[in-house]
């Protein structure tokens, strides 16, 4: 037990699926680090993966499918005081809301972007997703896909993110080793979490995923972008741990502070009426 | 023929300035705006341009008067074209009370017959100064002369508005002025007699723009986060809230699309911001779903829809009231929704810090419903005031056990913010229970519906109701909503018709059908008169107090209304059957 557990009458996930194990060590990580539930917000959009807010002891803003990372955005613009996690499926991230993961990167905000990879559409039965694979039979990819997998580690560091991981919950202790520098980062971490789908993806399996991933080991220097992007175009076997770490970029949060002085957090802002009155007359 | 403008003696002076866009009729348009302001006269400036940055004919048309103006009139005293083509740009305008005033080399061939022109050559008197950039202010000095105002008190207007320039540059400017004045002054030019009074009550006015007076609102409304994504004519108020961002503390951000901008400026409130988004109809389409979200979430949430003519990407820099029923049924699904409507610059602050009041008092989305005449139009209004504003913000600290849906007779559940006690603030797009986690019980789903639905209700409490504009016992009823007020408000007092009221509606939804019903029993003769092709406020009414119109006067062809035309086409319509 700890404290972002709560009681759970009604589960939306398959037994065995993935899912429940990224639930686990997130809640264990998040444990671990000291952070209050009332101190975090889980930010979630729609699907499988996106219902883990459910799950949770926290505040949550479940918000629309694909939609997640633009009010996670702004809740950490809001107020940085608080976590702000935006977790939710490959559809949701890498289709959906395509636009926003590339534009969330290059605003860089201090949240945790964690997205569960099963390499398909899980809520709405088994359509292919972004990432998945190359020949995938599905009711709609009849002839199976031929499209080009989309890269999400690869599209992450061509703009340059600042921390970019890939886990596997096959492998939940290295899985909370990555979640943890993910949040203890500062500014946007993206962990991408390979989670098998029983029941829509019967090629994509804890054990498929075990036969082609490793971890990158201590030779891998996390600041050398370059090498990063090396190991994440390799297909044949996919790497896993953390790819690339910048600590360089100034966050989203600090930004609208030095740049457009804001005055965070914004619920506690007055707004200067004598300044207003003064502005209005400038008009005379 | 030059003395025509002199025997006019006309009620009030309409000017047009015609010229190619990203030339100088902001110049002349500014210094002459500045110069008869401070000379007490009430003021209108309107915009009519083509989309595009350089080229093509723009026109601004500037009203001067004795009372206050805040429509374009069709009748034009005096043309100035500042570029070739500026004539023919709006020749079928013209009559013989017309007076151009520009270079014959340019645009003499342009002149229709029986139109007066009064030769100033601008860029030869500018290239004499020293430059032809000089030469809008030459004709500022030049216009200055023929309005019969005096030069040397007004020449520090051109000085302040070339500060900052090299002195030289503020120096042959100054020149310029001087001799355009002079090349009227000994020419036995006759001088515009104004027959209204200026007053030195405008003096002490403000002169600002709808874009403006809607970012003062906003900005009054406590507004410290904009996220928004350009678009015509909306842009102007996140340009200003840009602007003034870091002086009033507003995180300002261009999202990288209208769902980003709307789905963030939910994040804000959610988080205890006051968020606002500003959009035009095709950015507007985009933000459907989130507007439907904060409808679920029982978000508040401002949006500033500026109209432009549609479908698609239309007439992007022109005029229409076409996104009325867009912006009441936009978003999937049945929730509550404000939708404010200002007929005046006045209207347009007083809206926009409420529409942040009553967005966080009753939780729901409130559109601000604006368009590209309201937005560029500029006049003279008194100072706006700070007293009336509601300063109160609605959230609310929270203890363990917090259920953010709480039921609540008037459908309100006090609003907490994460991190703000020890309460955990759990908000859903899926259908919730109190807690704000997911369900699909049936019988919560109903009571959910209901609890939403009985916001609108409740917001009746501070509902706005239509203003009656009356001068005698009237059998006539204008009705109008939004900007269109002025013009109809003016065409009325052209006709000068005692038995005709104007009825206008500033909160267009939701609506006090009694109210609407009992303005509707005293007249005799109702007419409708809307920008838009289909009549949509008037289906409206209908829809939400069964009363019906006698005619209506819709306009679609992406110029505003103008009063004196506005003021025939009702009139005959008052004929009509009688
Ligand atoms: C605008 C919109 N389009 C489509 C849907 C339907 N939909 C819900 S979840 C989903 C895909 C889910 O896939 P993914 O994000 O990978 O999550 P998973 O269920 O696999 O965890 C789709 C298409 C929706 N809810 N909203
Ligand atoms: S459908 Fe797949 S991803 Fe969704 S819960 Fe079941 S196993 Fe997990
Ligand atoms: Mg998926």
């Amino acid at each position: 037990m700890n404290r972002f557990d709560m009681e759970l009458s009604d589960i939306a996930w398959c037994p065995g699926c993935g899912n429940y194990g990224i639930l686990n060590v997130l809640k264990k990580t998040l444990d671990e680090l000291g952070i209050q539930p009332e101190k975090m917000v889980l930010v979630s959009g729609i699907g499988q993966a996106a219902k883990i807010p459910h799950y949770f002891r926290t505040n949550f803003f479940n918000g629309l499918h694909g939609r997640a990372l633009p009010p996670a955005t702004a809740i950490k613009a809001s107020n940085p005081s608080l976590t702000v996690i935006a977790e939710s499926g490959d559809g949701d991230m890498y289709g959906e809301g395509g636009n926003h993961f590339i534009h969330t990167i290059r605003r860089n905000p201090g949240i945790t972007n964690i997205v569960h990879n099963n390499m398909v559409y899980g809520l709405t039965k088994g359509q292919a997703s972004p990432t998945s694979q190359a020949g995938f039979k599905t009711p709609i990819q009849v002839g199976g896909v031929f499209l080009e997998p989309f890269n999400p580690i690869a599209v992450a560091l061509a703009l340059d993110a600042t921390f970019v991981a890939r886990a596997f919950i096959g492998d939940q202790d290295r899985t909370r080793e990555i979640f943890k520098k993910a949040l203890m980062h500062k500014g946007y971490a993206l962990v991408d979490v390979f989670q098998p789908c029983f029941t829509f993806n019967k090629i994509n399996t804890f054990q498929w995923f075990r036969e082609h991933t490793y971890y990158l080991d201590d030779t891998h220097d996390v600041h050398n972008r370059n090498q990063a992007f090396q190991k994440a175009v390799e297909t044949d076997k996919l790497p896993l741990g953390v790819f690339y770490e910048n600590t360089g970029r100034k966050t989203f949060e600090e930004n609208i502070q030095e740049t457009g002085k804001a005055v965070l957090p914004l619920h506690s802002q007055e707004t200067d009426y004598g300044k207003l009155k003064d502005l209005i007359l400038k008009f005379k | 023929m030059s003395n025509s403008i002199a025997d006019k003696k006309p009620g009030d002076v309409s000017i047009l300035l015609c010229g190619q866009a990203g030339q100088g009729i902001q110049t002349v348009e500014h210094l002459l705006m500045r110069i008869l302001k401070s000379s007490g006269y009430c003021l209108f400036t309107g915009k009519e341009y083509m989309s595009r940055v350089r080229g093509g004919m723009n026109s601004t048309s500037i009203r001067i008067s004795g009372s206050p103006v805040s429509a374009p009139s069709n009748r034009i005293d005096i043309l100035v074209p500042l570029d070739k083509g500026g004539v023919s740009h709006v020749s079928c305008m013209l009559t013989s009370n017309t007076v151009v005033i520009g270079e014959k080399d340019s645009c003499g061939g342009e002149i229709p017959n029986g139109v007066a022109l009064l030769d100033v050559p601008f860029s030869k008197i500018a290239a004499e100064t020293g430059n032809k950039v000089y030469s809008n202010t030459v004709a500022v000095g030049a216009l200055l002369f023929l309005l019969g105002l005096e030069l040397e008190p007004n020449l520090h207007h051109i000085g302040e508005f070339f500060s900052g320039k090299p002195d030289d540059v503020v120096k042959k400017n100054l020149e310029a002025a001087g001799k355009g004045y002079a090349s009227l002054a000994g020419t036995g030019t006759a001088r515009l007699q104004m027959e209204f009074k200026s007053s030195p009550d405008v003096k002490e006015q403000l002169l600002l723009s709808g874009a403006e007076a809607v970012s003062l609102g906003a900005l009054a409304g406590g507004c410290n986060f904009i996220s928004s994504y350009p678009m015509s004519p909306s842009t102007g108020v996140l340009s200003f809230l840009a602007q003034h961002g870091s002086e009033f503390g507003i995180v300002v951000e261009q999202a990288e699309d209208e769902i980003a901008a709307i789905n963030m400026a939910i994040g804000a409130w959610y988080a205890g911001a006051r968020a606002m988004v500003t959009t035009s109809g095709g950015g507007f389409a985009l933000m459907t779903e989130g507007l439907s979200l904060a409808g679920m979430l029982e978000s508040p949430l401002v949006i500033h829809l500026a109209q432009r003519p549609g479908p698609a990407t239309g007439l992007p820099t022109r005029t229409e009231q076409g996104d009325l029923e867009f912006a009441l049924y936009g978003g999937h699904g049945e929730f509550p929704r404000i939708i404010f409507a200002p007929g005046t610059l006045e209207e347009g602050f007083t809206l926009a810090h409420r529409a942040f009041s009553v967005a966080d008092k009753y939780q729901v989305p409130v559109i601000i419903l604006t368009d590209q005449f309201f937005m560029d139009s500029c006049c003279n209004t008194p100072v706006f005031k700070l007293d009336d504003v509601d300063r109160e913000k609605h959230f609310t600290g929270t203890s363990a056990g917090y259920r953010r849906y709480e039921m609540a007779a008037n459908g309100i559940s006090p609003r907490g913010i994460p991190g703000l006690g020890d309460g955990l603030v759990c908000v859903d797009s899926d259908e919730h229970d109190q807690e704000g986690h997911i369900t699909e019980n049936s019988v919560m789903r109903t009571m959910m519906v209901d609890k939403r639905l009985k916001k609108l209700e409740s917001s009746m409490d501070d509902f706005i109701p239509p203003r009656l504009f009356e001068t005698g016992s009237s059998n006539n009823l204008i009705v109008c909503w939004g900007s269109a007020l002025s013009a109809v408000r003016e065409a009325v007092e052209i006709l000068g018709r005692d038995d005709t009221a104007v009825l206008h509606f500033s909160q267009v939804f939701p609506l006090d059908a009694a109210l609407v019903r009992e303005h509707f029993s005293k007249a005799e003769k109702t007419i409708l008169v809307e920008g838009n092709a289909t009549g949509q406020f008037g289906r409206i009414l209908k829809g939400c107090t069964g009363v019906d119109f006698h005619g209506r006067i819709l306009r679609y062809n992406g110029l505003s209304f103008a009063s004196d035309e506005l003021a025939a086409k009702i009139n005959s319509c008052l004929q009509e059957g009688k």
